[in-house]
């Protein structure tokens, strides 16, 4: 087996800044990547993007900062591995992936996971029908296509993200038909008011009402607290129609986006037997790590957001703190970098923090109690909400049970789109905290891979 | 559904079912898809249309055949010259 100082799983801002640091210091890292180039979701395409006017000058700063981040990565040596699917890691720290159409495992002492985050599922009536996308989507096929709606979208949900996107699209010619958004509370930030006072807060505040000024001024219909909402069509989405202001609105589009705000990929975590707490306030599970990165199992790190939600920002202090602990580990020096360390703890302590102001003026969507029986919640499988309430009303006890109930979260996506929802409703059906229903158990393969991929094995 | 920002490039030409695609090279396979206006992909097991969704590689909504094999997900395929991609019916072949 072939043996490497660190494997680096994911090139988004925490990837690299983790990989970047390393390579930097000598070290021999592989930093694995599914896509084509550097960035994760969040500068997916920096490169090209902020080489090209056109499309600098719709998604503005963020370009620039991915590509400089993207060019440190690029010079440090870090050894990058892109279109490559890492789809096993054990607790022994070896690491198994596909690259150019064959699999290996690599072993080696520390594994760095930086997986990022996913868009948390919003199951509404109609949300499978083809030109319902989530707004993450119509991002990637911006960054990374140069692709925009034909015609203009509704924006549906809640978010910060929701914002940067109709502001981007009304950058790109096409802004929004509307934005139909479910749960805000400007007012939550009263209560964090010394937080807005923070610097790094400040730059994002003023960000943010940059975009709804630029909103308004480009005259996108903007309908407050919807609730009931569900996406029309028989074989392709028509319209949308909500209650809002004491009314159902319907909105006729080609194209609907939908967004309830992101949540740490799990898979990964999950995998390895890692223990994973609720988050409450973020309505999300993350996988039990200390401040320096480091999880139960001896060499296996996370960092970013597939840890917490905080943030691109964020995520590059948290790439270099699990940096430092893996030199730590790598030299048997525990007290390396003490300083550096701390640094690094406190500043994304500061986003974290602004994190939690955002939690508050975006709180998770408290529909799924009103999420209707004939909503689809497992996209694979086509499982109902309300076959699942029946099936917990016959007493089916948790997510792992209600696979065999009903093949929810046994589809090719491996539960990825139906698990928040699955674990939200049997937790409101129960009367128990999301956190004590738990989870589905995730095991390997955790990315498609043949069987001629498997024999190619190389092992040597 | 899409369109582009920018013209120019270098093309690509792959066939979805019995269309020829112009594609732009780099872009993935569910990209060039959205662009020439296709909105279903394939049809789920159980039998409603479907189109991309996340383009993550997260959701398994955009699966389609290319080159004949199933279950490959548009959004993680570059194009290539010649590739052939088909709308996939219901659950994939096993064999």
């Amino acid at each position: 087996m072939r043996k490497v100082d660190v494997i680096v799983i994911g090139a988004g801002p925490a990837g690299m800044a983790a990989a970047t640091h390393l390579a930097e210091r000598g070290r021999d890292v592989v930093v694995v990547d599914d896509q084509r180039t550097p960035g994760g979701q969040i500068y997916r395409g920096a490169e090209r993007n902020a080489a090209s006017p056109a499309r600098a000058r719709i998604l503005g700063a963020d370009a620039a900062r991915g590509a400089a981040l993207i060019a440190a990565f690029r010079a440090s040596g870090a050894r990058y591995w892109p279109e490559s699917r890492v789809w096993r890691v054990t607790a022994e720290r070896e690491v198994s992936l596909t690259r150019n159409g064959r699999s290996e495992t690599l072993g080696t002492p520390v594994v760095i996971a930086a997986t990022g985050a996913m868009e948390r599922p919003v199951p509404v009536p109609g949300w499978t029908l083809p030109g319902v996308m989530t707004a993450g989507a119509l991002q990637t096929l911006l960054k990374g296509d140069g692709l925009v709606p034909a015609e203009p979208p509704v924006l549906v949900g809640s978010g910060p993200l929701l914002l940067l996107l109709a502001n981007q699209l009304i950058a790109a010619g096409v802004a929004p038909a509307a934005i139909v958004e479910t749960s805000v509370r400007p007012w939550a930030a009263r209560g964090e008011l010394s937080l807005v006072l923070e610097p790094v807060a400040r730059r994002d505040l003023w960000r943010g009402l940059a975009m709804l000024a630029k909103l308004r001024r480009a005259r996108v219909p903007h309908y407050r607290n919807a609730t009931e909402i569900r996406i029309e069509g028989s074989r392709r989405a028509e319209a949308v129609s909500f209650v809002a202001g004491g009314r159902r609105q319907r909105i006729a589009a080609s194209l609907f986006a939908l967004h309830e705000g992101v949540i740490p990929a799990q898979q990964l975590s999950r995998s390895l037997g890692i223990a994973h707490d609720f988050d409450e306030r973020h309505h999300a599970f993350g996988p039990r790590v200390d401040g320096r990165g480091e999880s139960p199992i001896p060499g296996i790190l996370f960092a970013g957001d597939c840890v917490r939600i905080a943030g691109a920002a964020a995520a590059e202090h948290a790439g270099r703190i699990a940096a430092i602990s893996a030199l730590r580990m790598l030299t048997a020096d525990p007290a390396l970098d003490a300083a550096a360390l701390a640094d690094e703890q406190r500043q994304l302590q500061a986003h974290a923090r602004i994190q939690s102001l955002v939690d508050a003026v975006y709180p998770p969507p408290a529909m799924l109690a009103a999420t209707p029986d004939e909503t689809v919640i497992c996209r694979c499988e086509n499982v109902t909400a309300g076959e699942l309430r029946a099936a917990v009303a016959a007493g089916c006890a948790g997510p792992n049970q209600a696979k065999s109930f009903l093949r929810v979260g046994m589809g090719p996506c491996q539960g990825r789109l139906c698990g928040p929802t699955v674990a939200g409703l049997i937790a409101e059906m129960q009367h128990r905290s999301v956190g004590d229903v738990g989870y589905f158990r995730i095991r390997a393969p955790l990315q498609p891979v043949t069987v001629g991929e498997l024999a190619d094995m190389q092992d040597a | 559904m899409f369109k582009r920002l920018e013209r120019g490039g270098p093309t690509v030409r792959f066939r979805f079912e019995d269309e020829e695609i112009e594609a732009v090279e780099g872009e993935s396979v569910a990209a060039a898809l959205l662009a020439a206006g296709i909105d279903t992909f394939r049809t789920s097991p159980l039998g409603p249309a479907r189109a991309p969704y996340c383009m993550i590689g997260m959701c398994f909504d955009c699966l389609v055949s290319i080159d004949g094999v199933e279950n490959r997900r548009a959004c993680q395929v570059a194009v290539a010259p010649g590739l052939s991609v088909r709308r996939q019916s219901g659950a994939r072949r096993v064999g």
